[in-house]
């Protein structure tokens, strides 16, 4: 045990976490509320799942199977609902929860209360969502986009969604001013910006990219509600709105949106590989510097969701040249996790192995996304699955990899235990696997035009649908290994050191394994 | 990085985060704001089709270019099933620009009741929007319809002699909405 952490112990006003489950209601502190939210994403994450299977099922065959259309497009766009603010984004303030006040030597998030709360909206928000597949009506139906006007279509759950993406909006935003706060008031004497590890870099801009857009997204929906119920017409080309005004609006939210679901993995992925290749992360500050690009070019790029609504050719070539642009920074940090292994000493412990599948399958997302970024091309491949296998691959493989990879390597800092390195691997390989088989016929089923969001599908297209519905159920059961492993792991095990890994660096390995429940009341001092 | 290690007291600065709450206020605010900047950008490029008004002294001080012919075909759209017969009088003419010309589309209430609609045009190429100038228009306000009523109502445009000389065919569209509930 190292002296800060008993220190923070040996004081007596510092007390352990509250007994009972009141703890976990009422609790101000990093830790646990991480904790929830880590355990919230995971139950969301197998909701989401299960949504996503039934969607595979449907598509097994073609015709109309197991579910009708209504369903079947309520399903889609439940999924990618809880998916995005479900799971990747909690998960995501999870790890930032947990790690970051560790990282910076900081006692704690500098709002506890408002941590609380943020946390807190969430399973409300979602208990809202998820409400609406028994109202009058069903579950919105119009995709994850909520485009009108086939979205004010829908039902009685219009208001419910609505409000649900209102609350789990602030609770970002909340989540989002606390990470910023901290990081830019709590960080140790001597840790200089350019001394942050990089996943508190990536998370500092991730959480200004929420602030900007959230509200963005709250009024669009805004407008959405008044539209349906108070007789305005932003969207209605009846009353002299505009359809496509919406689109605008939605993906000015949209595009900063999906790099808000990536970047932070980019920041664990740089702290996985250099502590599993034995070398400092290369090129450093050209990684804070991509971030940063990557981050304001996502403001500028957003009509390239949108290339086939008419746009003039003027419009079509600024939005896909600014997008290939995006390639750069990118490219900068592909190249660098790279360099980074370059002549290391590697070894591949579950979080490496998990790191890598990361740099490889993204970088596959991001080169469908590069042949989606031309217009030309675009129109063809527009609402195809193409785009699904292009987004999937960003998101699965990319975003959350990058998350399972952060939770096995912290995982022996949170318990005290080292996981199963063997069930770890396992889950690595199936998940892998499984997740190509899943998502990589796609690409066949798009390049042949096969359109998303219909659950009947031309015959043609059977066989890969059938692969990609099998590679479904092999991922989907893949997790429930992780589940056992993470449970396994939290009960007990081989005590883990307080480095854990030895090529860790950062401050978070200098506390013991698991760290006590205050850590760094007395600020750390780096040179 | 290498860190060296020394006690030191607690040291939080004062929470200077006042100004992070503003943000997401101000980017609330700027989404509303999107609407006008999108309306007067769309304005000023006639990105949506969306055509322009100008009084009849204002189109009477176009030159007319009697060299140029312009083709203008007119289209009509119903929006979902409102309950119309809805058509232009003729599909095409051909036009001088700066000339002001005056056609009718007509359209027949199909229900046995009262019925208020309204006709939004649209023009295409959108480059040609910005060109197509009219002094009167069934679009200008909505159009109540006795129970079977059969309306003709009255267009007059003139195509300003600026348009760009490409241009040789513009379109007119008319889609006509169903705006019953709007109004109740």
């Amino acid at each position: 045990m190292n002296a800060y952490a008993t220190h923070a112990d040996d004081h007596h006003d510092h007390h352990g976490p509250a007994p009972g489950l009141m703890r976990w209601v009422t609790t101000t502190n990093h830790k646990d509320i991480g904790t929830l939210y880590l355990w919230f994403a995971f139950i969301m994450f197998f909701i989401g799942g299960f949504m996503a299977l039934i969607i595979r099922t449907e598509l097994f065959q073609p015709g109309l199977q197991i579910v009708d259309p209504h369903f079947f497009n309520q399903m889609t766009t439940l999924h990618a609902l809880v998916m995005i603010f479900g799971v990747i984004m909690p998960a995501f303030v999870g790890l930032a929860n947990w790690m970051l006040p560790m990282m910076v030597g900081a006692p704690d998030m500098a709002l506890p209360r408002m941590n609380n709360w943020s946390f807190w909206i969430l399973p409300f928000g979602f208990a809202m969502m998820l409400s609406t597949l028994f109202m009058e009506g069903g579950a919105p139906a119009a995709g994850w986009t909520l485009y009108p006007p086939l979205s004010l279509q829908t039902g009685d759950a219009l208001p419910f969604i609505i409000f649900s993406i209102h609350l789990l909006g602030i609770s970002s935003i909340m989540g989002a001013i606390n990470i910023i706060a901290t990081i830019m008031n709590l960080r140790a004497p001597g840790m200089t910006f350019m001394k942050m590890p990089l996943f508190v870099w990536t998370w500092f801009i991730t959480a200004y990219l929420l602030i900007a857009v959230m509200p963005v997204l709250a009024g669009a929906v805004t407008m959405l509600l008044t539209d349906k119920f108070f007789g305005t017409s932003f969207f209605d080309a009846a009353g002299g709105g505009d359809p496509v005004m919406f689109q605008h609006i939605f993906w000015f939210f949209g595009h900063p949106e999906v790099y808000i679901l990536i970047l932070p993995s980019f920041g664990l992925v740089s702290e996985i590989i250099p502590t599993f290749s034995r070398k400092r992360l290369f090129g450093y500050s050209s990684m804070v510097y991509a971030t940063a690009s990557i981050a304001f070019l996502s403001f500028i790029v957003w009509a390239h969701h949108m290339f086939t609504v008419g746009m003039p050719l003027i419009g079509e070539l600024f939005f896909m040249f600014s997008t290939m642009l995006i390639a750069v920074p990118t490219g900068v940090k592909v190249f660098n996790w790279v360099s980074t292994m370059w002549r290391g000493s590697l070894t591949f412990e579950t979080p490496m192995l998990f790191a890598l599948g990361f740099v490889v399958m993204f970088t596959i997302g991001g080169f469908s996304g590069l042949m989606l970024a031309m217009t030309p091309i675009d129109f063809q491949y527009h609402d195809t699955y193409f785009v699904v296998a292009h987004f999937h691959y960003v998101l699965v493989p990319g975003a959350v990899f990058g998350i399972i990879g952060g939770v096995y390597y912290w995982l022996p800092k949170w318990t005290g235990n080292r996981y199963n390195e063997g069930l770890g691997k396992w889950h690595f390989w199936l998940s892998t696997i499984f997740v190509n088989i899943l998502f990589f016929p796609m690409h066949f089923l798009g390049l042949a035009g096969m359109p998303r969001r219909i659950p009947d599908y031309a015959v043609q297209f059977t066989d890969f649908n059938q692969i990609a519905t099998i590679g479904a159920f092999g991922f989907g059961f893949s997790q429930i290994l992780f589940l056992i492993l993470v449970v396994k792991c939290i009960r007990g095990g081989e005590k883990a050191t307080d480095r854990v890994w030895e090529g860790a660096r950062g401050l978070e390995w200098t506390l013991s394994s698991p760290p006590p429940y205050h850590t760094f009341s007395v600020q750390p001092v780096i040179k | 990085m290498a860190f060296k290690m020394a006690f030191r007291p607690k040291l939080i600065k004062p929470r200077r985060t006042a100004h992070l709450f503003l943000i997401p206020v101000v980017m609330f605010g700027f989404g509303y704001l999107m609407v006008p900047i999108y309306n007067v950008f769309c304005d000023l490029t006639g990105l949506n089709g969306k055509t322009g008004s100008i009084s009849v002294s204002q189109a009477n001080e176009f030159e007319i270019d009697v060299q140029r012919l312009v083709k203008v075909e007119f289209l009509s759209v119903l929006n979902q099933q409102a309950p119309w017969k809805f058509d232009p009088q003729v599909s095409s003419m051909l036009v001088n620009p700066g000339k002001p010309y005056t056609t009718h589309y007509i359209a027949t209430n199909q229900l046995g009741r009262e019925m208020v609609g309204q006709a939004i045009p649209s023009v295409a190429p959108s480059k040609a929007a910005a060109y197509f100038k009219k002094t009167e228009c069934f679009c200008f306000s909505q159009q109540k319809f006795e129970a079977n009523e059969l309306k003709q109502m009255p267009i007059t445009f003139v195509i300003d002699p600026a348009l760009p000389d490409d241009i040789n065919t513009v379109s007119l569209s008319y889609t006509l909405f169903d705006v019953n509930s709007r109004i109740n």
